[in-house]
């Protein structure tokens, strides 16, 4: 652990609040820069727009973001039919009726909490004896994309704080206004939703995305950060993350892997998005100057070289829209799943032919390295139009995997064997 | 008992108010929004061609709050969600904003013209600004609305439902959003 290292980032961190930078880019690129060692103060952010870099041309002027319906599909309503898992696994209905359901947690009571991101709610799935019912835990909360579960406490990330309800499984019928426990980050809409986990060394860690498509970030945005429980002692973790919103830690190694976006605009095939590994504090993993480990950005990677940033253990596809990731643990699938990550993969819209869309299983080799990707879910794509669009993934304790779907506000089971219904 | 007269109560007062056509409930939102949708008053947005998904975001955002406008909020607070889908259709089939007859200072035009172009407007909004699907028409919307839209979001107090508006708007200056309204208010 560089425990110095990141100790002098926060320092940085905290000097960028408190307005000492407001463009410290070339303490971005320095591998140990000094605390306080401020360049002059720059101008606002330079243009940051998802379609800055857009080349001309008719192909490329069709393709712009795709917003998902602001209402839940009714049950009758959703994909299943169309949603294709291998032979042998099964695919259900978990629960409906969540406009915008975004990421999951796990309760060690079996309650499964949904953040959203284009509404203001976080629910919870409760399960009585074999009965489900969706609530609503939280409402008027600002873009609650993330949730984590730990130790009694449901941890929520909104755009730009995180607030936590202690005892959560014991107040889901009368939840108090969730509780703030830090709010030192920027406010910015681009790529300011969160993911959030708790990690082995039980901080909680949330990402900090560039604010927009690609610009040269100030030292406050482009990273993950980590911090304790109550919000002390923030610190930046790793560096050069464009925009990542899943991530989990190996549980034979406790080291972290993150998907992150890759940028848009600059090709229909590359960049790919990444599947990133941390092996130690403080990395830096190249946004915006160098992408997938080998591509120089066309307009910031001057004068830099992919070689300085710790390259992707595997690339996700491009324009996939890599997000919500968990190794799998469990007992229920094939041997051959064990300690393998999946990953939801939301979809492309930089792309003529939309690629992603799916739920991957991401199997690694002895070195960290990605050794396989193979398809777990499909069919949330036809004919280059969603019915669906998955963001994240979540192993129950029967080993079988949650899939959330924004599109529809729903959350699918993924089971092996012969055991359909979920159990309890 | 109590709850039977309740429920009767409701049902009186529900029931001629559902029993209006979609084209009977939009009075209310010509007052404001103008004869079928044609807005004359400052700020306020003609509706007329409006995409519908677009239209159904900006009810549903305004009925859960997530767009603060207190007339809105309140218009819409008891709506369920096929209201929300009756009215965006609805909304969708009044006849769009004609352009104004004032054709524009040509230089300007010009200028903004590029302007758009540079910042890629023309790309989800399309060329002729019609919009489709999530993404708004534009095209001849009043020029003061299309302003205070886009300063809105570039000083993130109007939230857009996603954050698209707010990170495309990051680098375009006021002076630029006026020219741009100017333009798109009298593209023809």
């Amino acid at each position: 652990m560089t425990i110095s290292l990141s100790a002098s980032r926060s320092l940085l961190l905290a000097g960028a609040f408190f307005g000492a930078f407001t463009f410290a880019a070339s303490a971005q690129q320095a591998a140990a820069p000094a605390a306080g060692a401020a360049p002059a103060a720059a101008p606002a952010l330079p243009p940051g727009s998802p379609l800055i870099g857009r080349p001309d041309g008719e192909a490329a002027a069709k393709l712009a973001p795709v917003a998902a319906p602001p209402l839940a599909a009714a049950p009758d309503k959703l994909p299943l039919a169309k949603l294709k898992v291998p032979a042998g696994f099964n695919i259900e209905v978990y629960a409906a009726g969540m406009a915008n359901a975004r990421s999951l947690a796990l309760s060690d009571k079996g309650t499964v909490f949904v953040g959203s991101r284009l509404v203001d709610k976080v629910y919870a799935i409760t399960n009585k004896d074999g009965k489900r019912e969706v609530k609503v835990l939280a409402s008027g909360l600002y873009r609650p994309n993330g949730v984590a579960f730990h130790n009694g406490t449901l941890y929520i990330a909104e755009l730009s704080k995180i607030d936590k309800i202690d005892n959560v499984d014991a107040v889901l019928d009368n939840p108090p206004k969730p509780t703030t426990i830090y709010d030192n980050l920027p406010k910015d809409e681009a790529h300011g939703w969160k993911f959030i986990a708790v990690g082995p060394d039980n901080k909680l860690y949330v990402p900090v995305g560039q604010p927009g498509n690609n610009v040269l970030h100030d030292d406050a945005h482009g990273q993950i950060r980590r911090m304790n429980l109550d919000g002390t002692g923030a610190e930046v973790y790793a560096l050069g993350v464009r925009n990542s919103v899943g991530f989990d830690w190996n549980p034979e190694n406790k080291q972290m892997y993150f998907t992150d976006n890759g940028r848009d605009w600059l090709s229909e095939d590359v960049p790919q998005d990444e599947l990133n590994h941390v092996t130690k504090a403080g990395q830096d993993f190249g946004a915006p100057y160098c992408y997938q480990g080998n591509i120089p950005d066309p307009e910031f990677g001057w004068g830099h070289s992919c070689s300085d940033y710790v390259a992707p253990a595997g690339l996700m596809g491009p324009h996939t829209a890599s997000l919500g990731m968990r190794f799998y643990t469990g007992d229920m699938f094939p041997k051959s799943y064990r300690n393998a990550i999946i990953v939801a993969r939301h979809g492309s819209w930089n792309r003529t032919n939309k690629a992603g869309g799916d739920v991957v299983v991401v199997k690694l080799n002895k070195d960290g390295t990605v050794k396989s990707m193979e398809p777990l879910v499909t069919g949330f794509l036809q004919d280059n139009k969603y019915v669906g669009r998955p963001v994240d993934v979540m192993q129950l304790k029967d080993g079988s995997i949650l899939v959330s779907d924004d599109w529809n506000g729903a959350v699918y089971r993924v089971s092996y064997g012969k055991a359909k219904v979920a159990a309890k | 008992m109590r709850k039977t007269f309740a429920f009767l109560a409701l049902l009186a007062l529900a029931s001629p108010l559902s029993a209006e056509t979609v084209a009977e409930r939009a009075a209310t939102c010509f007052a404001c929004h103008g004869e079928h949708g044609q807005s004359t008053t400052e700020n306020i947005p003609s509706l007329g061609g409006q995409q519908a998904p677009y239209a159904l975001i900006q009810l549903f955002m305004f009925r859960e709050k997530l767009r603060v406008f207190e007339p809105m909020n309140d218009m819409t607070k008891s709506f369920t969600d096929d209201d929300l889908r009756t009215f965006s259709d609805y909304i969708a089939t009044l006849p769009k904003p004609a352009p104004p007859s004032d054709v524009g200072d040509p230089a300007r035009m010009a200028r903004a013209e590029a302007l758009a172009t540079a910042n890629h407007c023309n790309s989800c909004h399309k060329p002729d600004f019609s919009g489709g699907d999530n993404v708004p028409r534009l095209a001849n919307q009043r020029e003061d609305y299309l302003a205070k839209t886009m300063r809105e979001y570039k000083d993130n107090s109007r939230h857009g439902y996603d954050g698209t508006m707010a990170e495309v708007l990051q680098p375009v200056t006021p002076e630029q959003i006026a020219d741009l309204a100017y333009y798109i208010a009298r593209v023809h």
